[in-house]
């Protein structure tokens, strides 16, 4: 009996990692190498016709840390996140919450919400690029029906970095919209009821009740928003190329620009362990508050 | 009182309804019309086709399509095999080292592909997959969150349904096939969605990666296409941009509640 219980142990052992091959080498392939690599040659210096590549230690982070552009650009990163996370949780509950109560044109209204998350981010930024353009554009229109005098919205440091920031809350609050209104919908009614016997308002039901069950949701959403803050950047190639001087640029686009425009692999690998770094930090924030799954069943 | 404001709420929803829908429309409107009508708003102007005609003639759109449909379609290929063998060994299989490579796996869902650009564009000229589909699409085959999904998926079917297929002489790879895969059909459809329309739209990982038009998916392209160098005008881009998204938003209007339902699924985790 025991050697029949061994013999399946092995065939699963053996099953078991004859199955897991093959995703096993991808994932090493692609993701697992490169992150040691990346690491490896982070501490290389750059290798140039004159002089071969030659182990340097910490230089490189030193030089980013020295480099006024790079604390521009995390400076730049961490408003693009603190603007686009609370906003577009915001906006997105909003959605949730009217998308689920009765209103007239319910159908077209939830469509509405969510056709931003189908387009990809460079047709997005095509789209928005007709209401920023500087005299001809939809906002400038809107702006001398008031009166107002033409503003170049990509053109100019103070006002680029928002830009980009709207089409990013614009692309992603419907996406967030669905996790809110699948949350809504196993709210028990009787709370409700219970509520409106007590004869509390609709707005201290929301505030007291509604929004506390959907902390769950909101802290799944806050990491697929923080994970976003530094992934989307699609629509920076089209709208600002990061410009004018580095007023928009986010840090995944200064990687790209460092590894493709400049040349200059170490530092951009650099770059990207410290950005690694920060996602591990997401992920431990992930792990450590978020039951995964239960919420919405 | 509150049925007043109801109607204020309802006026608000529509508002921003309004509002988030108003970039497609107007790029809609823009695509249809003369360049200067468009900016005009001359609502009395003559609706045109010749933005399109100019966009199509302007870059190899129909090669550009091709890119993406073949595209998409090794990515989901790719994706499906991998992630089944390795989501039933995760959820049905028994093995030493098995819960230290699952935390591995789960690792890997905050390594993002579009984080490490620089070292896997050195892998992949290395294999010699530079400005192929092959090397676009490989990085994503092996996907963390499919294989985690896939694993949920697995694991909810009753082992009564496994065992029975055992007594019938049915071997491994055999009840993966024909009693797993069939009961996971709707976590299969969820996940081709999402696959599918993430890939449609991807951009930074192709433009790294392709370098000639026979590889250039529709993004890259649209991309290229639109840039200030070219001068092309508002009315050819937003022609070029509806061109370009129009099978999945049609795709996206059609079937929006399998849309919305796969998008669902596929956050949950």
């Amino acid at each position: 009996m025991s050697k029949h219980v061994n013999n399946e142990r092995r065939r699963q052992a053996i099953y078991g990692w004859l199955l897991l091959s093959p995703a096993a080498v991808m994932l090493t392939v692609f993701a697992f190498y490169p992150s040691a690599a990346t690491f490896w040659s982070s501490l290389f210096s750059r290798h140039t016709r004159r002089k071969p590549s030659e182990f340097v230690g910490t230089e490189n982070y030193a030089d980013l840390f020295a480099d006024p552009t790079f604390w521009l650009v995390v400076q730049n990163n961490l408003f693009y996140a603190a603007v686009t996370i609370p906003v577009s949780i915001g906006i997105a509950l909003a959605m949730a919450l009217w998308a689920n109560s009765k209103i007239p044109l319910r159908g077209f209204v939830r469509t509405a919400y969510f056709t931003p998350t189908v387009l990809p981010m460079i047709a997005a930024a095509n789209l928005w690029l007709f209401f920023y353009t500087p005299g001809l554009g939809v906002l400038d229109q809107i702006g001398a029906f008031f009166g107002l005098p033409s503003v170049n919205w990509l053109g100019q440091p103070e006002t680029a970095l928002w830009a980009i920031i709207i089409v990013t809350i614009w692309k992603e609050a419907g996406f967030f919209m669905i996790f809110y209104l699948a949350a809504l919908q196993t709210i028990p009614e009787d709370l409700k009821e219970a509520a409106d016997i007590e004869g509390t308002s609709r707005w201290t039901y929301t505030r007291r009740i509604v929004i506390p069950l959907l902390m769950p949701t909101t802290l799944f959403i806050m990491v697929n928003a923080m994970i976003n803050s530094v992934k989307l950047i699609d629509h920076l190639f089209i709208l600002t190329k990061g410009g004018p001087s580095d007023a928009s640029k986010l840090i995944l686009y200064y990687i790209w620009e460092m590894a493709f425009a400049f040349f200059d692999a170490p530092h951009a690998a650099a770059m990207t362990i410290l950005i690694l770094a920060v996602l591990c930090i997401v992920a431990a924030i992930q792990f450590l508050y978020l039951d995964r799954r239960t919420h919405y069943q | 009182m509150s049925k007043l404001s109801h109607y204020i709420e309802s006026a608000g929803a529509i508002l921003l309804a309004v509002i988030w829908i108003s970039p497609l429309l107007f790029a809609f409107w823009a695509a249809f019309h003369s360049t200067s009508d468009a900016v005009n708003f001359n609502i009395m102007s003559a609706w045109t086709l010749d933005n399109f005609r100019t966009a199509w003639d302007g870059a190899p759109w129909l090669r550009y399509f091709m890119n993406t449909f073949l595209l998409v379609t090794l990515v989901l290929i790719g994706q499906f095999f991998f992630t089944t063998l390795a989501g039933f060994a995760f959820a049905k299989l028994e093995f030493p080292g098995k819960n230290l490579v699952f935390i591995l796996v789960l690792m890997q869902l905050f390594i993002l592909p579009e984080v490490l650009i620089v070292e896997n564009y050195a892998m992949v000229s290395r294999l010699g997959l530079f400005d192929t589909l092959f090397g676009v699409g490989m990085p994503y085959m092996a996907s963390a969150f499919g294989i985690f999904l896939m694993r949920q998926s697995f694991k909810s079917v009753p082992i009564e349904l496994h065992e029975a297929a055992r007594i019938e002489g049915c071997g491994l790879l055999g009840i993966l096939w024909r009693v797993y895969v069939p009961l996971a059909k709707p976590t299969y459809l969820a996940y081709a969605l999402v696959s599918v329309s993430t890939h449609w739209n991807n951009f930074l990982w192709p433009l790294i990666v392709t370098n000639s038009p026979d590889t250039r998916p529709l993004t890259v392209g649209l991309s290229i296409f639109g840039a200030p160098e070219n001068g092309v005008d508002i009315s050819v881009i937003s022609a070029a941009t509806l061109m370009s998204v129009a099978p999945l938003l049609i795709a996206f209007l059609v079937f929006q509640r399998q849309f919305v339902q796969a998008f669902l699924r596929a956050g949950i985790k």
